[in-house]
């Protein structure tokens, strides 16, 4: 049964930086499980290892101790190849937007598009008009990210990452640069557009205001994990 | 063709170099000037070994004799005038001309000073170059002391056309001989000699008197139709003493260029400027590319975040340095023609933009542009997924 499988399974997760004596471990035991659909909000101080627990699940980083599954794939001990074609069903929103400077907003969104496999020009440019469309930027399809508001490069970085059609979604801090109702209305599509698309949420946010939005609060301190409320009970 | 545009993809090197129009002008013009400097050094040096040759092209022969001293046009050695009728005993040959071929001082009628000038003599009757405008002056010589003189020839030779279109009795001295211009041809001077004149015989023989009657230093063979020259050269290398060396006119044409080319500095050195045009021109493309991947690495990162494979990015780079490289060969190849109408006005050098020489330096310039590209590439093993969230 496909659905009963778990989106992300995190087990003994260890993580270290540096090498020698300068080497510092940033993760410890992390466990984590995350459900296909469910969107889970994760808190915590900066330098607690937030956005490394979200690079090594997103198959950025070479797992080193533990074991990490993402999709049905087991990322200990994979090769780069692997972790890349593995990067394809998962969808990332960065920080700071990181749009193509030299790509009109609809040309962004298409280049997310362009992962699918098998779908025509046409098509393709067909699906980055619909979700830009959906993300409320259809009258901006032909501006250049210098040209979009903070809230409106946003929007266009959720489109890009949603029209590749991903099964998971990791967001680092998506409404930092935006105020309060565009950070609201970017975290409300968000959350609509990934139920519908029945795929699984992990987002890290310092921002109070979004909390309500989880269906899981998970709060990461030193390196550990703790699930929302408790302060002793490491979060299944 | 329909696959093709189903499949296509954002044009993203495209897009990457036109959307900083600044900086893809900096690069254009970077890559034009390399073309540029590749075209003349190249132009320079195909048009010095081409003008060496200006004079051998036109002489109407299919088998050329010399003397095997002789190592190049200015430096012609004699051979006994007799192997010339010898070669007629072949049925194959149906004509030959004895020519005179020395290089003499002409004094400048205006300036007094005098100049190195090549003369041919010759028996007017004969035919001497397949330019029939000149065989038809060649009557003008049978009088003594009559010479044609080339009016393509430099200036410092004096204002000699001129002053015989204007009806002026034109004399000065050769060789320390009284001679007056009898008519004007158009040959061009070539890279051994800055001007040419052509005379009889016997005016060369009294301006020459230490030639000896019966010596020639170039005998041109002319063939029964149909003849094939290789064959014909072979027969007649058997026949005649060693002291003549047999070429077909094109191999006579070879033989001075090769002179030029393997005697002298002249490919070594215009090579080298060719060279130097390319380095530069790798150094500007490389430069080029390699900011632009710095400028653009956390793009590049999210591309490879997204699950774009390394080689699709490899490959933007090299698109880049393809597109770079043919648009910049536009202006390369616009400014070198005008630079070679330049340099024929200039230097009266026969230089033109020849195919093999606008392919060779287009080969050159995607060379550039590819290599350059290949270089930059390592830039991009510093994009790493991990670092932009």
């Amino acid at each position: 049964m496909v659905l009963l499988q778990p989106s992300v399974s995190v087990h003994g997760l260890d993580h270290w930086y540096g090498s020698g004596g300068n080497r510092r471990q940033v993760l410890q035991g992390v466990e984590l499980t995350i459900a296909p659909g469910e969107v889970v909000l994760l808190t915590g101080p900066s330098g607690c290892g937030k956005t490394t627990l979200l690079t090594l699940i997103g198959a950025l980083r070479q797992v080193q101790g533990g074991r990490v599954r993402v999709l049905g794939q087991e990322l200990a001990g994979s090769s780069r190849a692997e972790r890349q074609r593995l990067r394809r069903r998962i969808g990332m929103i960065f920080q700071g937007h990181n749009l193509l400077r030299c790509l009109s907003a609809e040309q962004n969104v298409q280049m997310g598009a362009d992962l699918l496999p098998g779908t025509s020009y046409r098509a393709r440019r067909a699906i980055a008009r619909d979700w830009l469309r959906a993300v409320g930027l259809d009258d901006h399809l032909h501006k250049l990210p210098g040209d979009l508001s903070g809230g409106q490069k946003q929007r266009v970085a959720i489109a890009r990452a949603l029209a590749a059609r991903p099964r998971l979604l990791l967001a680092d801090e998506p409404t930092a640069a935006l105020d309060s109702r565009s950070g609201r209305e970017v975290v409300e599509l968000l959350k609509s557009l990934a139920r519908n698309e029945g795929c699984a949420v992990l987002m890290v946010t310092h921002d109070p205001r979004i909390l309500d939005v989880a269906d899981r609060l998970v709060r990461m301190e030193d390196g550990r994990l703790w699930a929302d409320g408790s302060n002793d009970i490491p979060a299944a | 063709m329909i696959g093709f545009w189903q499949a296509r993809r954002i044009p993203l090197a495209w897009l990457l170099l036109t959307r900083q129009p600044a900086r893809l002008a900096v690069a254009l013009a970077g890559i034009a000037f390399a073309g540029i400097l590749m075209f003349m050094q190249l132009g320079f040096r195909d048009g010095l070994f081409d003008a060496s040759v200006t004079i051998h092209k036109l002489f109407d022969a299919d088998l050329v004799l010399l003397s095997p001293r002789t190592m190049s046009s200015i430096a012609m050695a004699g051979f006994p005038r007799r192997r010339l009728i010898q070669a007629l005993a072949d049925p194959d040959v149906i004509g030959t001309t004895p020519v005179n071929w020395n290089l003499l001082l002409w004094r400048n009628p205006q300036t007094r000073t005098t100049r190195s000038i090549l003369a041919l003599g010759y028996e007017p009757g004969d035919p001497l170059f397949t330019d029939a405008a000149i065989a038809r002056k060649a009557d003008r010589l049978t009088q003594q002391g009559r010479v044609l003189f080339d009016e393509l020839s430099r200036p410092e030779f004096g204002p000699i056309a001129t002053w015989f279109r204007q009806g002026r009795v034109v004399e000065t001295e050769v060789g320390g001989k009284r001679v007056r211009v009898a008519g004007l041809v158009a040959l061009g001077p070539s890279f051994g000699a800055d001007g040419n004149m052509i005379t009889s015989r016997e005016t060369f023989l009294r301006i020459n008197p230490n030639t000896p009657r019966g010596s020639i230093e170039v005998g041109l063979l002319r063939l029964r139709p149909g003849a094939d020259p290789a064959q014909v050269a072979g027969r007649l290398r058997r026949m005649l003493p060693s002291d003549v060396s047999i070429y077909t006119k094109q191999g006579f044409i070879e033989f001075e260029k090769n002179y030029w080319r393997s005697s002298t500095a002249i490919g070594f050195i215009f090579t080298l400027g060719a060279g130097m045009g390319f380095v530069v021109g790798c150094v500007i493309v490389y430069q080029i590319l390699y900011s632009d991947v710095s400028d653009h690495l956390p793009e590049y990162a999210t591309l490879m975040a997204m699950g774009y494979p390394l080689i699709r990015l490899l490959g933007v780079v090299a698109r880049e340095g393809l597109l770079l490289s043919l648009l910049g060969y536009i202006p390369a190849w616009l400014a070198g023609q005008g630079l070679y109408a330049l340099i024929r006005s200039g230097t009266k050098l026969p230089v033109a933009m020849q195919t093999d020489r606008a392919l060779l330096v287009l080969a050159l310039i995607l060379a550039m542009g590819l290599g350059s590209a290949t270089l930059a590439m390592r830039k991009l093993a510093d994009a790493d997924p991990a670092e932009i969230f």
